[in-house]
């Protein structure tokens, strides 16, 4: 760990371009950056490039196997090219669409997942403190203390999914990756975890995919606007709701596509 | 409503309804005669079932032939066979469990790619192929090569090649139904490659997993043909991997082929047929019970 004040950008975007097929950009020369203790939007109709935006954060688009990623992402100044993805990951953590517990591990099991897939041995008490914790952040601890040793899948939806976001910062990573993390829930969920994700900037960053507008402006102090691939435009979500630059940004704000 | 519509749902209805009995009659037709057999076999093998069917090897036909003369209970059981079974179920387990899993991941991981998609066709040919010829394979390699000689080794590798199939299919097929979702879960919290595979993968389908394996087991315990090439049979207990061995199913036409033990056959088979469909039992409430996906 370097001792250096830390830069307000935590992550950084340079001219990334990222390929399924050969020849076939997912995502087209996008440079952006995300700052710290932000809620920073990735909007845009379906299909433009969010989720795979969002993956190469972690590295996770690397699932693919043809996948072709040029330019660069930067980690308080270091490439997460030249990390160990296992390293990465634990900085930057990734909840899902769909809330994606593991079935066969109880709801204790499941915040301490990272640990134990990683063969990162811990006191109990440790393990006790920690689950109690990430669970007292996603607002979950209420709910499930009295029924931690029962499997995370009986849970409902939107709680399965608050115990995901509390399995990933568990970790305590830098960065939270969200890709789309409501559009499974149910309005009354999904304002819970909005009201949770306020709260988490305090102590992360936060990057999240949306195809809802409004929760982006709701919630997100940061956007950017995305279409076929190409970061069209991006700031302070106030400016760019209000006074979009560019044409197709104000196209897609005022309901035209998507 | 109009006339034909009202004729044409009668008509409908009794088409129905005839087509009712007829389901029932097959379904009746089929599991009558399940009855039959182990009616059968429990009426005419109960009377030998005691503790020593387990504990005494197989008569030999003289002592065999004095008790059948005077209407007493034949001395003896099948505890060659039940040890040589046990001796040669193991060994295979112990050699196409691990192999077959690894291969049905293998298989499910790379789905794709050339060598998987041989893989896969490979295992399905040899599903196919009769287990006699897989019988004279072991012979071939292990009787013939490994043992000079007849042996539970080549017995245990003629049903370990009949188990191979079925296990890396079922695993394959229980591994398809792993939502994606759910590798890439673990694969976010920074986990290797392998330790998803044996730590999500492996227990998230592990009902799967291990009915696959039992079915299996229960497939390979009854099997008579490839053991007659491989394991041959033996009159006495052994547990040396090198020797002969004898096994329940074969020992059950040993009994067929001695007129003076035929109320053995019955026995043997008894034992046999309840065995398997313990295992069987087994497999489905194991199925049920650790059922994550
Ligand atoms: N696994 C894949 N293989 C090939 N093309 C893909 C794959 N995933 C996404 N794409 C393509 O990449 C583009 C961007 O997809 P994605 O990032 O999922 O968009 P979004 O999240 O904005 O809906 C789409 O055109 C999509 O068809
Ligand atoms: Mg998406």
């Amino acid at each position: 760990m370097n001792n250096t004040p830390q830069s307000e950008n935590v992550l950084e975007i340079r001219d990334l371009f990222i390929a399924y097929e050969p020849g076939r950009y997912a995502v087209k020369d996008v440079s952006a950056h995300v700052r710290r203790n932000s809620i920073t939007a990735i909007m845009g109709p379906s299909g433009c490039g969010k989720s795979t935006l969002l993956r190469a954060m972690n590295r996770m688009h690397e699932l693919y196997p043809n996948i072709e990623t040029k330019g660069d992402i930067l980690l308080d100044g270091q490439s997460i090219f030249s990390m160990s993805v296992i390293e990465l990951r634990r900085k930057v953590g990734m909840v899902f669409q769909r809330p994606n517990p593991f079935p066969n591990m109880t709801i204790y099991e499941n915040v301490v997942a990272g640990f134990s897939l990683n063969d990162i041995r811990l006191k109990k008490s440790q393990r006790d403190d920690i689950v109690e914790n990430a669970l007292r952040n996603v607002a979950l601890w209420d709910e499930v203390k009295e029924s931690l040793y029962r499997k995370g899948t009986f849970l409902s939806g939107g709680q399965q999914q608050r115990l995901c976001v509390a399995r990933a910062i568990a970790f305590n990573p830098e960065v939270l990756l969200l890709d789309e993390p409501t559009s499974a829930l149910d309005p009354i969920a999904t304002s819970k975890i909005e009201d949770l994700l306020g709260e988490l900037k305090k102590k992360y960053t936060l990057v999240l995919v949306t195809h809802n507008m409004s929760q982006a402006a709701r919630i997100s102090d940061d956007s950017m606007f995305m279409y076929l691939g190409e970061l069209v435009e991006s700031g302070h979500t106030n400016t760019l709701f209000t006074t979009p630059k560019d044409p197709r940004t104000e196209a897609y704000l005022t309901g035209k596509f998507g | 409503m109009h006339p034909e519509l009202t004729d044409n749902i009668a008509r409908r209805n009794r088409t129905n309804g005839r087509f009712r009995y007829l389901v029932i009659a097959g379904s009746v037709i089929t599991v009558v005669p399940i009855f039959l057999i182990v009616g059968n076999l429990a009426i005419k093998g109960y009377r030998q079932i005691n503790l020593a069917f387990f504990t005494k090897p197989a008569p030999d036909t003289f002592q065999a032939m004095m008790a059948a003369a005077s209407g007493e209970i034949i001395p003896g059981g099948i505890a060659n066979g039940l040890t040589g079974s046990l001796l040669m179920v193991l060994l295979a387990s112990f050699i196409a469990i691990p192999l077959g899993l690894m291969t049905g991941i293998f298989v499910y991981e790379n789905g794709t790619r050339r060598y998987a998609r041989f893989i896969r066709s490979l295992t399905e040919i040899l599903q196919g192929v009769p287990s006699i010829i897989l019988g004279i394979i072991a012979y071939l390699w292990v009787v013939k090569n490994i043992t000079r000689g007849y042996s539970a080794l080549a017995g245990s590798v003629s049903l370990a090649i009949m188990m191979l199939p079925l296990i890396i299919r079922s695993t394959e097929e229980t591994m398809r139904m792993i939502p994606i979702a759910i590798r890439e879960a673990a694969f976010a919290l920074g986990t290797p490659y392998y330790k998803m595979i044996y730590k999500i993968l492996i227990p998230v389908s592990f009902s799967g997993l291990a009915t696959g394996v039992l079915l299996a087991l229960s497939r390979i315990l009854g099997e008579t043909a490839p053991l007659m090439l491989t394991a041959l049979g033996s009159p006495a207990v052994s547990f040396d991997v090198t020797r002969p061995v004898s096994a329940v199913p074969l020992l059950i036409w040993d009994f067929y082929n001695d007129p003076n033990m035929v109320s053995l056959v019955w026995s043997a088979s008894l034992f046999l047929m309840f065995f398997v469909l313990s295992m069987n039992l087994l497999a489905r409430s194991v199925a049920s019970k650790h059922k994550y996906i």
